[in-house]
């Protein structure tokens, strides 16, 4: 009876995301129109007005950003399921450089990373023979490429720039590692690094169900939908006001393309951010509309997003001040010159 | 019995850490619970995710906050 019972629960826990995708396809489709009949029509507000338009945007954009972000979430949960750092380890070990590299920084994309966990992360690699570079290259993809700055550059932007954003961001990851590697910086890993001995996890791990794998989904949603809605909800706030009322070519004079120095500058305000994508996508989305260019507003992004003061600080612990240095150094020109690709092509 | 939980300082290692404590005094098992949060620890265990459950030098979960059922499992099967 008791196991009826639980069973049955298990089938339900599948069914409810089954059931409610369809849901959830539906509202993001009709969003606009519902917008459209709620702004205009329940609450009566007049059209073309900056008020409206920027309560417009905020309607419209917090329930499609929220809707996006819930379902990519769910399901990069659960394709985190069949990663785990500790596999990915097994599968980097030995490997040599550039396809190391190339292999790290995909896996950096999939393999679930806390910046809580990178130092143990970092020695685990390193003792069981990770290259340095290639170990770098999945510290730089695992943070930069994460699905809630994916998702937003989705929602906000549309799919190019969140393909773009992917892509470059992988063979910053990639070329930035394989530097690194080939720069033989070893000697700059504080010492004690090469001395932990480290055991080996049996893998008597019981085999993940898939029942299992949709509950990894689910926590996944509840887990990060918690941390990051309310800075998805300010940033389009603010990305709302900046709609309304900042005047069309605002920021062509700062950050468009004529400001040559705009690419840099974007990277050195970006790094000591350490937002979370969440709220500042928005607020650069909004930015973009008023004559920011796009190539500025990535290296702005990428500054933010890859290259967080407090991982550094937490780096520290095992790399040398030089290293830190180099490493922060390398991916930095590798943003620069993104910026300036995109602002070329663009 | 000598459970650890193994983290340092994310927030699903506390949590696992008060589910363990929890699901024990409830069930009443005799066991020890000591939190590890030297990484060199984690290390030796073969630990790269926290927050980890080690019972009796045995690694049964990393990465995960395991459900308050599979807890009492596992610390039943270790007593």
């Amino acid at each position: 009876m008791n196991s009826n019972v639980s069973l049955n629960k298990e089938k339900l826990k599948v069914l409810i995301p089954i059931l409610l995708f369809p849901v959830g396809i539906l509202l993001y489709l009709n969003l606009e129109k519902i917008t459209d009949l709620l702004i205009y029509s329940l609450i009566g507000l007049t059209p073309k007005t900056p008020l409206t338009s920027a309560i417009w945007f905020f309607v419209f954009e917090v329930p499609k950003v929220l809707l996006l972000l819930t379902v990519i979430v769910f399901v990069v949960g659960i394709i985190r399921s069949y990663f785990s750092p500790e596999r990915t380890r097994k599968i980097l070990g030995g490997k040599k450089l550039f396809a190391g590299n190339i292999l790290a920084s995909m896996l950096g994309i999939v393999t679930p990373f806390c910046s809580c966990s990178a130092i143990p992360l970092f020695l685990g690699f390193i003792e069981s023979g990770v290259p340095l570079g290639v170990t770098f290259s999945f510290l730089i993809a695992a943070p930069m490429i994460n699905e809630v700055a994916l998702v937003l550059l989705f929602g906000l932007f549309g799919w190019k720039t969140a393909l773009l954003y992917m892509s470059t961001g992988l063979l910053i990851a990639i070329i930035s590692g394989y530097v690194i590697g080939k720069l033989k910086l070893e000697r700059y890993v504080e010492s004690w690094v090469y001395e932990v001995k480290a055991g080996h996890l049996e893998s008597d791990k019981e085999k993940i169900s898939f029942t299992n794998r949709i509950n990894a989904g689910i926590d996944a949603v509840i887990e990060i939908v918690n941390k990051v809605w309310i800075y998805i909800v300010v940033g389009i706030a603010v990305g709302a006001g900046i709609h309304g009322y900042v005047p069309e070519n605002f920021m062509a004079s700062f950050m468009g393309k004529s400001a040559w120095w705009s690419v840099p500058a974007a990277v050195l305000l970006g790094v000591p951010m350490y937002s979370n994508a969440a709220g500042i996508i928005p607020i650069v989305q909004a930015l973009l509309e008023k004559g920011a260019s796009l190539g500025t507003v990535l290296a702005f992004m990428m500054g933010v997003i890859g290259l967080s003061l407090p991982e550094t600080i937490i780096l520290r612990k095992v790399l040398k001040l030089r290293l830190i240095f180099i490493f922060v150094g390398i991916v930095a020109v590798g943003i620069i010159i993104v910026g300036y690709l995109f602002n070329l092509i663009y | 019995m000598i459970v650890k939980v193994l983290g340092a300082g994310c927030k699903k290692c506390s949590t696992l850490e008060e589910n363990v404590k929890k699901v024990i005094n409830e069930n009443q098992i005799d066991a020890v619970v000591e939190k590890v949060t030297d990484i060199q620890e984690f290390i030796k265990y073969g630990i790269l995710s926290t927050p980890a459950l080690i019972i009796d030098e045995k690694v049964v979960s990393y990465g995960t906050v395991p459900s308050n059922v599979k807890l009492l499992e596992w610390l039943k099967k270790g007593n």
